[in-house]
């Protein structure tokens, strides 16, 4: 009698266990959902950013039309892309646009002391900062959730609820991994 | 980090355990020396105490702390950069929610957060800190305070502080009730006998109240030293800058004013010891926060890249010590990420900023704000009397504006429900009447802060470069449209 009870509790333990870990994971996995949406939150910010951008320039750059083109296209362009690889391709495009921008802006003196643009350049450097938090935030939780579905003893439980391994926010271009100098000096 | 809060409240529990064994036993030693037999009721009413006062605390805390330190919340347009620097450490330590953001009222450069959990917190800065620092330490301090927020600090120091005042109260009220009772300690005679045994125990009980506090105070203030490195180190992990923090910690360590409203109970919660004065040694055992140069040199001690190793291993440097002060579960997890180059600021000067943070100090301390056609901005004091000022730099006459009731051509736009109008007509949305009376507007003269009065005789201002097309008034609940000129 006794022995089947002493069975029966490690069974309750090991069950209580498996279901501890199991939680943990989803609880981890959602994580990193949740951190991938808050880039796209972000991005999406920048997008709507860079209209106010254009105008508060307009009056200032009348002969930089092209580049003011360039922006806008490129920014309408990100905002339509869809799924990862053709999102992060846009985003280069559009980071690419707005460094030109910003070299011509350094021409303008007038402009650069504008309140208007210098809230606005606030806003934006901001803006990239934020991307650059979500992204280092995203890439940390997917650290932490491909630790514990690979290491020793949640493997387990991980391979038998087919958990997948996620991957890492990386940008493939180098140029893509310099934000666009938002400097005056 | 997450494993570092786990083993942080691990560590907790176990200090917390030492500290309350230290009240019980206080308690009952008390209790058995005013009465023999009375050892368990004087545990009772030790932890009676203890428990009313932890609820408070753990209830009321922040807004205590906030009360008491005189600070005032902001809105987002009130400051829009320490707005965007503390959103990105929010989005950077995952903390999930907007901490509310205030401001204190004076000009000495410190910080802290409060808050029992991560979802409900608040940050404060000085104004002297919003003025003096530049975008990346600023960056660095919030980031060590929210680092405070995520790792429980808050709470866990907030009940040890509570144990803490609950030990020293039991024996300041015993010695007290000793010292007034006297040569004739009748009142600590007890008529069932003891004798011996509990001039012993009364014996016992002196000493236990003189030391407990003592110890108490001593466990506390380690607890707080350490983590404040804690906190360093995870904020430059978090910003992945460590100079920021670093030139942040000189700028606080040169300056000399001291805060005037802190105290030895909030005292942990800054960033600096508010009692250091610059050049006086102000550390050790007895001081609630590490010697400051050893902070800001083990940060510089932080090579390329930034991780909770490479802090301890700084540490470690810095210190001569063999063993680190980062937990060694937070060390095991982890890879080093390269520090990142600094951010490049604007053309904002020195005194730009420094007036920004005064206007906002003035904003937040109801200051009227009067610019002049001529370029200069005029900022009354709040007890100002006088209906009319002159300007002194043109000699014009100024007086406060005061929200006009819209002209009937302005009305007849409105109602045609048109939003492009010569006069920039806020494009608010088919017109429903407020209740409280026809639409009031103002014109906006300067880009900058400007107040103006709402029909109600409360005075409002506007924030500079806030687009709002309009504000309703905090007295009577209008809402009032900002035209621009």
């Amino acid at each position: 009698m006794t022995p089947m009870l002493v069975l029966l509790a490690i069974l309750v333990l090991l069950v209580i266990w498996v279901i501890g870990i199991y939680n943990g994971l989803v609880g981890l996995r959602n994580q990193v959902k949740n951190a991938w949406a808050q880039i796209d939150v972000q991005l999406k910010r920048r997008h709507d950013l860079i209209p106010n951008l254009i105008e508060t320039v307009k009056g200032y750059m009348v002969h930089e039309r092209q580049t003011l083109e360039n922006v806008t296209k490129a920014r309408n362009l990100a905002a339509q892309a869809s799924g990862v690889a053709q999102q992060a391709q846009a985003e280069g495009n559009l980071n690419r646009a707005l460094g030109q921008f910003f070299v011509v802006v350094e021409s303008y003196p007038d402009l650069k002391a504008n309140q208007n643009f210098l809230a606005l350049q606030e806003e934006l450097t901001s803006t990239e900062n934020k991307i650059g938090f979500a992204r280092q935030f995203y890439n940390d939780q997917v650290m932490q959730f491909n630790n514990k579905i690979q290491m020793f003893p949640s493997n387990i439980i991980a391979g038998a609820f087919n958990f997948q391994a996620s991957e890492f926010f990386e940008t493939e271009d180098a140029a893509e991994r310099e934000a666009p100098k938002v400097s005056f000096s | 980090m997450w494993e570092q809060i786990r083993s942080n409240k691990r560590r907790s529990v176990t200090l917390v355990m030492l500290i309350a064994f230290i009240l019980v036993v206080l308690g009952f030693v008390i209790g058995e020396a005013v009465q023999p037999g009375a050892g368990p009721f004087g545990v009772a009413v030790a932890v009676l105490i203890w428990i009313i006062m932890s609820l408070v605390a753990y209830f009321q805390g922040d807004n205590i702390l906030l009360a008491v330190s005189g600070a005032q919340e902001i809105e987002k347009k009130d400051h829009p950069q320490l707005f965007n620097v503390v959103e990105e450490m929010t989005i950077a330590s995952g903390v999930g929610a907007m901490p509310r953001v205030y401001i204190l009222n004076d000009m000495a450069l410190n910080a802290f957060a409060t808050g029992r959990n991560p979802k409900k917190s608040a940050v404060a800065v000085t104004a002297g800190l919003l003025g003096r620092l530049k975008r990346d330490e600023l960056q660095g301090v919030i980031a060590h305070e929210m680092s405070h927020v995520v790792n429980r600090d808050v709470l866990f120091m907030t009940m040890v502080g509570v144990m803490l005042g609950s030990i020293v109260m039991i024996s300041e009220i015993f010695l007290r009730g000793l010292w007034y009772s006297g040569g004739s300690s009748r009142r600590y005679r007890s008529n069932r006998g003891g004798g011996q045994g509990q001039a012993i125990m009364m014996l016992v009980a002196v000493v236990l109240a003189i030391l407990a506090p003592m110890i108490a105070q001593l466990i506390y203030l380690a607890i707080s030293r350490r983590r404040e490195y804690l906190a360093d180190a995870n904020a430059a992990v978090l910003t992945r800058y460590p100079e920021g923090l670093a030139s942040a910690l000189e700028a606080i360590a040169g300056d000399d004013q001291v805060l005037e409203h802190a105290n030895r109970v909030t005292a942990p919660m800054f960033i600096a010891n508010p009692f250091a004065k610059a050049g006086r040694f102000a550390a050790g055992l007895t001081s609630t926060h590490p010697p400051i140069d050893e902070r800001i040199r083990i940060l510089r001690s932080i090579g390329g890249s930034v991780s909770f190793q490479q802090y301890d291993a700084a540490w470690r440097k810095v210190r001569g010590r063999e063993r680190g002060v980062v937990p060694s579960s937070a060390l095991a997890q982890e890879t080093a990420q390269a520090v990142r180059p600094a951010s490049e600021e604007g053309e904002q000067d020195k005194r730009q900023r420094m007036r920004e943070a005064g206007d906002l100090l003035r904003k937040v301390n109801q200051f009227i704000f009067l610019p002049c056609a001529c370029g200069l901005t005029l900022k009354l004091p709040p007890d100002f009397k006088k209906d009319k000022v002159s300007c002194p730099r043109c000699h014009k006459e100024l007086e406060v504006p005061v929200a006009q009731l819209a002209t009937a051509a302005q009305l007849g736009e409105l109602m045609a429900g048109q939003t492009q109008a010569p006069l920039r007509v806020a494009a608010s949305k088919a017109p429903q009447t407020p209740p409280s009376g026809p639409p009031l507007h103002v014109t906006r003269q300067s880009n900058q802060w400007t107040s103006f009065k709402c029909a109600c005789g409360q005075v409002l201002h506007l924030a500079p470069n806030d687009p709002a097309p309009e504000v309703t008034c905090v007295g009577c609940g209008r809402k009032i449209s900002v035209l621009n000129r």
